[in-house]
């Protein structure tokens, strides 16, 4: 981790992600006190924790490597943190009872740690993080070992009960829906170091890089020429075919990179000659809410097309001849990497 | 002839019963996706074609021969677990040669079948290192170059992405198909990502308890779930709970909580019936503000949630007789359309509409996947 700078505001819900190995467990494992920083100051509130131990910093935490009381059933496990502060548990009786319906762990309060399934041990230990009075969660890949579907469904949940009960979450994860469907913020990582830090709208529909670009969401990418601006719009060539976005880019050796994601991208029959891109449909991938197209363009480029279902487009089929559009309010434009497209996007 | 033939097999640890009197054909050259939740039989399922467990009662057949007590070498089956099981102490190359090496190949050509495969899954550059080296992404396509270097037509795969980054994954499921199918193998693909089982397979298997809920291409599994679970655990499912009011020739009213009556086409309905009513989360239209209110199928209500996808922006709605729906429409025009609290109207159209009975031990538990 390097020279890492970050404020997370009070009851925020900051969601940090990144590749495999890119400093993120190290950073909240930090905030929580189980590594030290070698440099820098980390203040909770406003006070400066880095000398702190973990049990004094006040925070509720769920680590991969989850350590639940392997003694305790997993009514005891939850309730332990009310315990331990000398609540009565009645007190917090109707909580506890919202928690174990929310992570549907009713039926198993009885059970020992080592009588659940990996799943069903990961929702205890989030329970307990929720109960324990914290106002700081720190959560890292609290729904990890859960079934896709199921992690799809607790997330709201869990962002709900955080918002709720009016805690600061910060909540680390390698699934990028995951995070844009609940973080206010999201921070990117990669290489011990911040790429940006924004809401998931600015994330998706204007990152700052082309790293995030590609990391968040599928994008097209297209290495291309800057050639000029016009009104309020900057004017690209990409392939012999002039392009344009509103991204204010003038690169000193002209190179840039255009990036499009695949559901802007408008497709049709025909269209303006000056303005289109003819291609012929190569693959049809059905995915549920959606149907993505790959298009090899006449200046042979690969573009992937992505059209809801209710839309007209799903009547395209393989081998079908089209004009694509690439609308310029959706077109972003950044200067070509020092190190290559390639490895500026590079996830591993 | 089917190329793997499951008959009325069954396989008991002690007394869970993990796959209950399973039949499944799979075709030569066909990519299966087998999906479910966490214990539902998925990796048995595997694990019996590849012989590692022996099925309690049934038979397999590969190829027309029946294999219950043929062993996994002689199966002609490459199994790649959940956890690769790469050897720590040998080279990528050696890794990948170590099957075809046991298989009596000599040196020469063995090293040369691994090369090639390597090649294939872009690992060639990284013959000489060792796994700990190597990144996720990379480990797992060293752990399928192994299984193809086997020379085996049947690839079994647990899980394939299951240890990489969700960005990654979707990178390499496309890679994984493109190469099952170049080599023309007949490919078993275990996973719990709904999504993942959609872009990949030509059919997709949903298990559950150790039974197959249904079985078809992935956009009729998709678009006609037969079941309430498999609309719930394939694709985003909205689930309203009703009675039959009336049935006629062309379809049946149904009756909402607190009077909302809702048209569907179902015709096979009694009436008095206690049933619920799927409508996929992309189906169900927003409408600003009150008009045409004669309209059928048009219900109040108002924005209770927004949360952004990315490609796609879902919108809560609780109805104004209690009920919730969410709706998901492409963020090209759905981004900030509607405001927390704006009054809208929902049209759900009876033809995206689809009838279940009620479920025996209640709505909320056939929903619970775990």
């Amino acid at each position: 981790m390097k020279n890492i700078n970050l404020q997370v505001e009070d009851r925020e819900y900051l969601c940090i992600i990144g590749p495999s190995g890119c400093g993120k467990t190290t950073l909240i494992k930090c905030i929580a006190g189980i590594i030290e920083p070698d440099e820098g100051e980390i203040y909770i509130g406003d006070k400066l924790v880095n000398n702190l131990p973990i049990e004094d910093r006040e925070i509720g935490y769920v680590f991969q490597e989850i350590a639940l009381f392997p003694h305790m059933n997993v009514y005891n496990n939850i309730c332990y943190g009310p315990f331990v502060k000398g609540w009565s548990i009645s007190k917090a009786e109707n909580l506890i009872k919202e928690i174990l319906n929310m992570m549907r762990l009713y039926d198993r309060v009885r059970d020992k740690p080592d009588a659940l399934s990996g799943g069903a041990r990961q929702k205890t230990a989030v329970a307990r993080a929720l109960i324990s009075g914290s106002k700081l969660l720190l959560l890292d890949e609290p729904l990890g070992s859960l079934d896709a579907k199921v992690r799809r469904v607790l997330r709201y949940e869990l962002k709900r009960l955080v918002k709720d009960l009016g805690l600061t979450a910060i909540h680390v994860t390698h699934d990028q829906e995951e995070a844009m469907s609940i973080a206010d913020r999201i921070v990117v990582m990669r290489a011990g170091e911040i790429v940006e830090v924004g809401t998931p709208i600015e994330l998706y529909m204007c990152p700052k890089s082309l790293f995030t670009a590609n990391f968040v969401g599928e994008a097209n990418f297209f290495i291309g020429d800057f050639v000029g601006e016009e009104d309020d719009y900057v004017k690209i060539d990409v392939g012999g075919k002039a392009l344009y976005s509103k991204c204010k880019v003038n690169p000193e050796d002209g190179k840039v990179v255009a990036v499009i994601r695949p559901e802007f991208v408008v497709m049709k029959r025909t269209g303006p000659p000056r303005e289109v891109w003819r291609g012929v449909i190569e693959g049809r991938v059905f995915l549920g809410g959606s149907v993505r197209f790959e298009v090899r363009t006449e200046n042979d480029i690969m573009i992937a097309v992505k059209k809801p279902l209710l839309s007209e487009a799903l009547r395209f089929e393989v081998g079908d001849h089209v004009a694509l559009i690439l609308p310029r309010e959706f077109l972003l434009v950044y200067p070509y990497p020092k190190e290559g497209l390639e490895k500026a996007i590079s996830i591993e | 002839m089917p190329l793997i033939e499951l008959v009325n097999v069954t396989k008991r640890y002690g007394n869970v019963t993990a796959i209950k009197n399973l039949s499944l054909k799979m075709n030569d050259g066909e990519y299966i996706c087998v999906l479910g939740p966490t214990g539902s039989g998925k990796t048995t399922l595997l694990k019996l074609i590849a012989g590692i467990v022996k099925p309690d009662s049934g038979e397999i057949y590969i190829d027309g021969r029946l294999v219950n007590d043929v062993p996994p070498q002689e199966r002609n089956v490459a199994y790649v677990p959940q956890y690769y099981a790469l050897f720590p102490h040998m080279s990528v190359i050696d890794n990948v040669a170590f099957g075809p090496l046991s298989r009596g190949f000599s040196r020469e050509e063995a090293y040369k079948v691994s090369m090639q495969m390597l090649e294939m899954t872009k690992l060639a550059w990284r013959a000489n290192s060792f796994p700990h080296e190597l990144s996720g992404g990379m480990q797992q396509r060293l752990a399928l170059a192994r299984g193809l270097a086997s020379g085996a037509k049947i690839l079994l795969l647990d899980e394939p992405l299951g240890a990489l980054d969700a960005r990654l994954r979707v990178e390499l499921r496309y890679k994984l198909r493109g190469i099952a199918k170049k080599n023309k193998l007949t490919t078993i693909h275990v996973t719990h990502d709904q999504e993942e089982a959609m872009v990949v397979a030509d059919r997709i298997v949903v298990l559950r308890n150790g039974e197959i809920q249904q079985e078809g291409p992935p956009s009729q599994v998709y678009n006609e779930p037969k079941s309430i679970f498999v609309a719930h655990f394939v694709g985003g499912a909205n689930f309203l709970e009703g009675f039959v009011a009336e049935v006629d020739q062309y379809g049946s009213w149904i009756q909402l909580r607190n009077g909302f009556l809702l048209r569907v086409n179902d015709v096979n309905r009694v009436v008095g019936e206690r049933i619920v009513v799927m409508v996929r989360e992309e189906k169900v239209e927003v409408i600003k503000g009150a008009r045409r209110r004669e309209e059928i199928n048009l219900f109040p209500g108002a924005v209770s949630e927004v949360s952004f996808l990315g490609d796609f922006v879902s919108y809560s709605i609780t109805l104004d007789n209690g009920d919730k729906v969410s709706s998901r429409m492409p963020s090209v025009f759905g981004l900030k359309r509607f405001g927390i609290g704006e009054r809208v109207y929902v049209r759900l159209k009876p033809e995206n509409l689809r009838v279940y009975p009620y479920p025996p031990q209640g709505l909320y538990k056939e929903l619970e996947v775990i």
